[in-house]
């Protein structure tokens, strides 16, 4: 099968800052679930930003193709209306701007891009509605601001749910799982499940190896030190758990 | 007094949001041609034969002329204000004309006898005059120049018995009102704009709501600065008698050109017992361009007084344009329980200024009175909110409460708050809250990653920033005014 996501020996720093990531390489095909793991520091927040093409990052070497196109040739707007979301570590406010609207927008951007009729609002609505009840959630955070007054939990759960409304090909989850309870991990991580589809590939970065409880990823990689030292299927997680990756960071 | 700047060339140490500090001019002002009319004009210069002129023009009577006369005299007494934080160049009062009007416009007259050349201006410009292609619901009065060029929906307001009309055209047919409310909350001397005006002013709207009438459609202003090395001084008187309602609103542009040019207008409101005005402002005059050339002054006064008991007046204004902008519409709350209201978003951008907010002045009892402003300033722009809520002795149970809201757009514009609290009853409530932020760059990667481009992402981020005030807004033009923030910002995203 062909690749949705590969990269190849990607090194990028801060911009201006310290090298982080050190040569990286992943393949990812659609409808595969990957699992990045490794201790703070090790750069999966920076992949992350690097592959969403957020400001402040260098690369200075390496290569990431996402369905044949090159990346990072594309602007961060670009890359999102393509079918690359991230579902953000910290969700970000934007006071006065509603929920509603403001997805409404992205998803007419992303629709724009790929020469389709832009969404009129009733069937706008009707979309909201049935993703609301595939992921269960109640409508009570569509009336408010953008993650304005959000908790913890709703923050985490609106980011699921825009990932429902604009169906990307690759989403990439950045810590998704940071500063759940275990019930409000439970429901975002049903909401994912939901959204796995044989033309879609996640890639999940988690800093806890108790996320893959819950959603169970067909790939495992160890990311220490800027480079992929280990990698393994489902069980690898389970060896993980028995053994931790401290050797391993070591190793690197 | 009290002199709180609150921010002033934000600390760099956050990272620096390149995104959003190229600067690179649009072709943003969409209303900046000329239209070419055979005018009228006086010429540059400015004494009391000057004065003579224009009440001659406008067939005044006598006690009309004495009264310019009057102001003209105090006004050579009085130098400009210096207070408010803008940097303004010497004006030459005596290089600019007094007066220009279209050759064609002198006169009352139906829709089909207007020029077409000016009906056509106004359709360019969004606002068609004639009644059945009109805005249902508006009703529009068009100032260009110096005249009132058409009115609208008059005969229609006529049945209720509200007056709508040009300001010559009230002085004729409605001497008594105007002579009793003309300088009645603005006087003469009030300042030295206010004062010229008063000596030089040639047209503008008038409007009178009888006891009891609601009025039925939005009444709007549209005025229009057409003519080079003009100055436009436009005086509307706006009177809602008891029980009465009226909602208005007044646009401006003006054409692109090198020269600065003078707009100082006076708008004097009056509301009765349990009377109700909404005034909103939609200022989207030249602003020069990005290096701050050319470009409107606009220097205004513009005050309502709330006379009877149970009154209010709501002042919402959206100031996009004009180089330099020196404008506080105010309230004086004088009957008990009267209301003031003030809601404005005033954006800089390039190398524009605005010096602007309000007077509250508490004299009845129980009188409550709201601000709320948003401050926008992109470019090197420059941006003082500046409000004094003053309480007299007498006014038991007075309240306020203002809101003042900076957004800082790059790292060469500045953001500044001057609030004067004047309070003279113990019993006062007065709350002041201020906040200063800046688009950070974690907002834009975030609507950006959602696929919204960088001047969508802004533009989406102003609009929200600005919410409270753009509801206050008629329906009609908060659509209207929400583009014309995306177009005034325009180029300050690179």
């Amino acid at each position: 099968m062909s690749k949705l996501l590969e990269i190849r020996g990607l090194r990028a720093r801060i911009a201006g800052g310290r090298e982080v990531l050190k040569g990286i390489d992943l393949d990812v095909s659609p409808g595969e679930v990957h699992a990045i793991m490794g201790p703070n520091g090790a750069g999966k927040s920076t992949l992350s930003s690097v592959l969403a093409g957020k400001p402040g990052y260098e690369v200075t070497e390496g290569t990431v193709r996402y369905l044949g196109h090159d990346l990072l040739a594309m602007p961060a707007d670009e890359r999102a209306r393509e079918g690359v979301f991230l579902a953000f570590q910290y969700p970000v406010e934007i006071p006065g701007v509603n929920n509603m609207y403001f997805l409404r927008a992205a998803l007419n951007a992303g629709r724009r891009q790929r020469g389709q009729a832009e969404l009129d609002a009733q069937q706008f609505l009707k979309s909201v509605r049935e993703r609301l009840k595939l992921l269960d959630i109640g409508d009570d955070l569509l009336r408010r601001a953008v993650n304005v007054g959000f908790s913890g939990g709703e923050k985490k759960r609106n980011e699921i749910f825009q990932m429902a409304m604009l169906e990307p090909r690759l989403a990439i989850l950045d810590e998704t799982d940071s500063g759940l309870d275990i019930d409000a991990l439970r429901a975002v991580s049903d909401g994912v499940n939901r959204l796995r589809d044989p033309a879609r590939a996640i890639v999940m970065i988690t800093h806890y190896q108790r996320l893959l409880d819950y959603i169970v990823p067909d790939r495992v990689h160890v990311l220490a030190d800027g480079r992929i030292v280990a990698s393994g299927d489902k069980t690898f997680a389970a060896e993980l758990e028995r053994t931790g990756y401290a050797h391993l960071v070591d190793a690197a | 007094m009290s002199d709180i700047t609150t921010a002033n060339r934000p600390a760099s140490s956050a990272p620096a949001p390149d995104v959003l500090d190229g600067i690179v001019q649009g072709d943003g002002y969409k209303y900046g041609f000329v239209t070419e009319v055979e005018t009228d004009d006086a010429p540059p210069g400015l004494n009391e034969d000057t004065v003579r002129f224009i009440s001659a023009k406008k067939g005044e009577p006598a006690w009309l002329l004495e009264w310019r006369l009057k102001a003209f005299r105090r006004w050579q007494t009085m130098a400009p204000p210096d207070w408010a934080k803008l940097d303004i160049a010497p004006i030459d009062y005596q290089a600019a004309s007094y007066y220009s009007a279209p050759k064609a416009a002198a006169g009352p007259k139906s829709l089909d006898e207007v020029d077409p050349e000016l009906l056509k201006t106004y359709e360019k410009l969004g606002i068609p005059l004639g009644e059945r292609a009109a805005l249902a619901g508006v009703a529009v009065d068009a100032v260009f120049d110096s005249v009132s060029v058409a009115t609208t929906f008059k005969d229609k307001l006529a049945d209720l018995g509200i007056i709508f009309c040009s300001f010559g055209e009230a002085v004729r047919e409605h001497p008594d009102l105007v002579r009793r409310y003309l300088g009645s909350v603005v006087p003469q001397g009030d300042n030295f704009f206010a004062a010229l005006n008063s000596a030089v002013f040639s047209d503008g709207s008038f409007v009178y709501v009888p006891p009891g009438v609601r009025c039925p459609m939005e009444l709007s202003t549209y005025f229009r600065i057409n003519a080079a090395k003009t100055g436009q001084f436009e005086r509307t008187l706006l009177i809602a008698d008891k029980g009465a309602y009226v909602s208005y609103l007044e646009g401006c542009t003006a054409p692109q050109r090198d020269e600065n040019q003078l707009h100082a207008a006076v708008v004097e409101l009056v509301a009765m017992e349990n009377a109700e005005i909404k005034y909103a402002t939609v200022q989207n005059w030249y602003p020069g361009d990005e290096n701050g050339k050319g470009g409107i002054y606009n220097f205004v006064t513009k005050r309502g007084a709330c006379r009877g008991a149970r009154s209010k007046i709501s002042w919402a204004q959206v100031e996009t344009g004009s180089a330099i902008t020196w404008k506080y519409p105010s309230c004086l709350l004088e009957g008990e329980g009267a209301t003031g209201a003030f809601y404005s978003v005033a954006i800089t951008n390039n190398r524009q200024q605005a010096d602007t907010g309000t007077k509250m002045i508490h004299i009845g009892r129980n009188t409550s009175s709201t601000v709320i402003s948003k401050g926008i300033s992109a470019g090197r722009g420059q941006n003082t909110y500046r409000g004094q809520v003053k309480v007299l002795s007498g006014a038991d149970g007075a309240r306020n409460y203002t809101q003042c809201d900076s957004l800082l757009i790059g790292k060469r514009c500045g953001a500044h708050t001057v609030p004067y609290l004047d309070v003279r009853h113990p019993g006062a409530t007065v709350e002041h809250e201020a906040t200063t932020s800046k688009i950070s760059d974690d907002q834009m990667f975030y609507c950006q990653q959602r696929g919204l481009t960088a001047e969508d992402a802004l533009s989406l981020i102003v609009n929200g920033f600005c919410k409270e005030v753009l509801n206050e807004l008629p329906m009609e033009f908060a659509v209207e005014a929400q583009k014309l923030l995306a177009v005034s910002l325009e180029g300050s995203v690179g």
